[in-house]
């Protein structure tokens, strides 16, 4: 009797490990990409100048460096730790460096990696690398950017180890990621759109990858698309929604747009601050008629067609807001309004863009404070926003509870929406967390 | 090492990069007309031009300025002579003159703006400019006064 369990235990047992065996293989072999052969680096005279000066507008404007480089660090030669639910990515060393860059790549192997997330030697990306955009780029775009990172200088830096666990960590489950997330393909046009919407798409959708931030992601770290731009956590910092529901009362027409991402700072919405300094700076290089397609392309889609009459009577709330507090007051807040912040945001006649207007900023009508409180924890240096302007940071000069203060009332004088809860905590908890890379 | 310029002269310093730019401005450029007063953002009296608006150097960290343009009282103007240090000493504004230079700096931004101020407006960006010898209704009547002399300039 036992002996016929047994003999059917063991059929079942060597049909499981069988099959397991089986996937395994299949895995492997459906994983499996093959090295590029090494090259030995390309002279940069190889290169054409005019390649390489377009590579250099299309490096900036897909931020390449910002990634790419440590706090402190030499451009593009990695370091620059992200931090996701599944552990710590340190970006990789970019440079032409032979034996810690990618001197060696070939550039059907970059292609490769922009087009497929694939390195050289074979191995799956992570997509904290956003090949799932860059797939969009058409080959003679990548062969720019080839051409300008192959001749930059080489440094010699080894990329820091991942804190990604077992078994997230093997390469070859990316795989199975990229079956279920990942659609390669070039960027295909809209017919029924104009020329400069698609441009816009084709940057915005590829290149300056917009939704890798800006779009919420699943519990598997991939972006979800039925939830397009409505805005997610990144870095320490909330990144608004782009399309109908950005919270500010005042439309991002496509000219707001256009200076807001071309200059990094609008009439309406005040400056870019945290990660979006840099990609204000990096748009800032393409031509004009770029910048102009990317806000088309947003524009098209925000309801910001018509809004005149909704603008005008925001900007007038706006202003009106701007005079409360000034004069006598007794409100404690208000009192601490005007002496640390009015000097440079009251406007009361009219909007001055270098008087960033708070009632319309969205960091102020956001559900959640965090950009407005990192904003009054660590001001904007002169580098970022508005170029060579500073709004110094009050860290050392408010309590938590200055902060939470000031946040409050301008939450209940400038908007109508629902107060913040447990602003305080929350000041203290981004407090601890520090000013970020 | 940061680097911007100070009243049109390059500066480079391997100071921390938390140093408040007031101390670099006052204790290592040596130009000590910008004052400190409360260290906290919260008085005006170190009040500098950074790329031509009224900032608080001291809670503004040295890395925020690189590349920035700063201009400090010394550099309002080259003979001291700007229309509102013109209108402060026709009116005796300055009594023990510790925050004037902030005063007349955050006027001088103030005015890019406002060329022509209310007294509301004055009011509501003078505010954060504190002057504890109370000469208030002097430092408006000069910031008035400036006002039109600039004003009646083509």
């Amino acid at each position: 009797m036992y002996g016929i369990v047994f003999a059917v235990l063991k059929r079942v047992l060597i049909g499981i490990v069988g099959c397991v065996a089986v996937a395994l293989v299949a895995l492997c072999i459906f994983a499996w990409r093959p090295a590029i052969a090494e090259i030995t680096p390309p002279a940069p005279a190889s290169f054409a100048p005019a390649l390489i000066a377009q590579g250099e507008v299309l490096a900036s404007a897909g931020y390449c460096a910002s990634c790419h480089t440590a706090k402190g660090g030499k451009p593009f030669a990695g370091g620059y730790a992200m931090a996701t639910p599944f552990g710590t990515i340190y970006s990789t060393n970019i440079t032409p460096d032979v034996a810690t860059g990618i001197g060696t790549w070939s550039e059907p192997a970059f292609r490769r990696a922009m087009h497929e997330g694939v390195a050289r030697d074979g191995a799956h990306l992570f997509p904290a690398f956003p090949y799932d955009h860059f797939t969009k780029l058409t080959d003679g775009d990548v062969a720019a950017l080839y051409a300008y990172v192959m001749t930059r200088p080489p440094v010699r830096q080894e990329a820091s180890a991942n804190t990604v666990p077992f078994p997230l960590n093997i390469r070859l489950l990316q795989a199975g990621w990229k079956t279920l997330f990942f659609t390669p393909g070039r960027f295909r046009p809209e017919p029924a759109q104009s020329a400069a919407w698609n441009r816009g798409a084709y940057l915005a959708e590829g290149l300056s990858h917009c939704a890798a931030c800006h779009t919420p992601r699943g519990k598997l770290g991939a972006e979800l698309k039925d939830r397009a731009y409505a805005g997610a956590p990144i870095d320490g910092w909330i990144a608004p929604p782009l399309g109908k529901t950005n919270p500010s009362p005042a439309a991002w027409t496509q000219a707001e747009l256009v200076a807001y991402l071309g200059t990094g700072v609008s009439r309406y919405h005040g400056t870019a601050a945290g990660p979006m300094s840099a990609v204000a700076r990096g748009l800032s290089q393409l031509p004009a008629a770029d910048i102009a397609a990317i806000a088309t392309y947003f524009a098209s889609s925000n309801g910001s067609a018509g809004a005149g009459a909704r603008d005008t009577a925001a900007i007038a709330h706006a202003l009106a807001a701007d005079r409360i507090g000034t004069g006598l007051s007794y409100d404690p807040a208000a009192r601490l309004y005007a002496s640390a912040c009015a000097s440079c945001h009251y406007n009361g006649r009219q909007l001055n863009p270098l008087r960033p207007d708070l009632a319309l900023n969205s960091a102020v009508n956001l559900d959640d404070p965090t950009n407005l409180i990192r904003v009054i924890l660590y001001g904007v240096s002169a580098r970022d926003g508005a170029p060579g302007i500073v709004m110094p940071g009050f860290a050392h000069g408010f309590t938590n509870a200055d902060v939470a203060r000031i946040a409050a009332y301008l939450r209940s004088t400038r908007t109508a929406k629902p107060a913040w809860t447990d602003l305080e905590s929350k000041v203290a908890t981004i407090r601890a967390q520090g000013q970020g890379q | 090492m940061t680097s911007f310029t100070i009243n049109g002269r390059t500066v480079t310093t391997d100071l921390d990069d938390d140093t408040p730019l007031l101390w670099v401005i006052r204790d290592h450029i040596g130009l000590t007309g910008t004052k400190f007063g409360c260290g906290i953002g919260m008085c005006g009296a170190c009040t500098v031009h950074v790329g031509g608006r009224a900032t608080r150097s001291c809670i503004t960290p040295l890395a925020a300025v690189e590349g920035a343009a700063v201009t400090t009282i010394e550099g309002l103007d080259p003979a001291s002579n700007h229309p509102l240090q013109q209108a402060w000493r026709a009116l005796q504004v300055p009594q023990c003159g510790y925050c004037q230079s902030g005063q007349i700096m955050q006027a001088a931004a103030m005015l890019q703006d406002f060329p022509a101020p209310s007294d509301a407006e004055i009011d509501a960006v003078m505010t954060g400019s504190l002057c504890r010898c109370m000469t208030y209704v002097r430092i408006r009547a000069a910031i008035k006064q400036a006002a039109a002399e600039m004003g009646a300039k083509p």
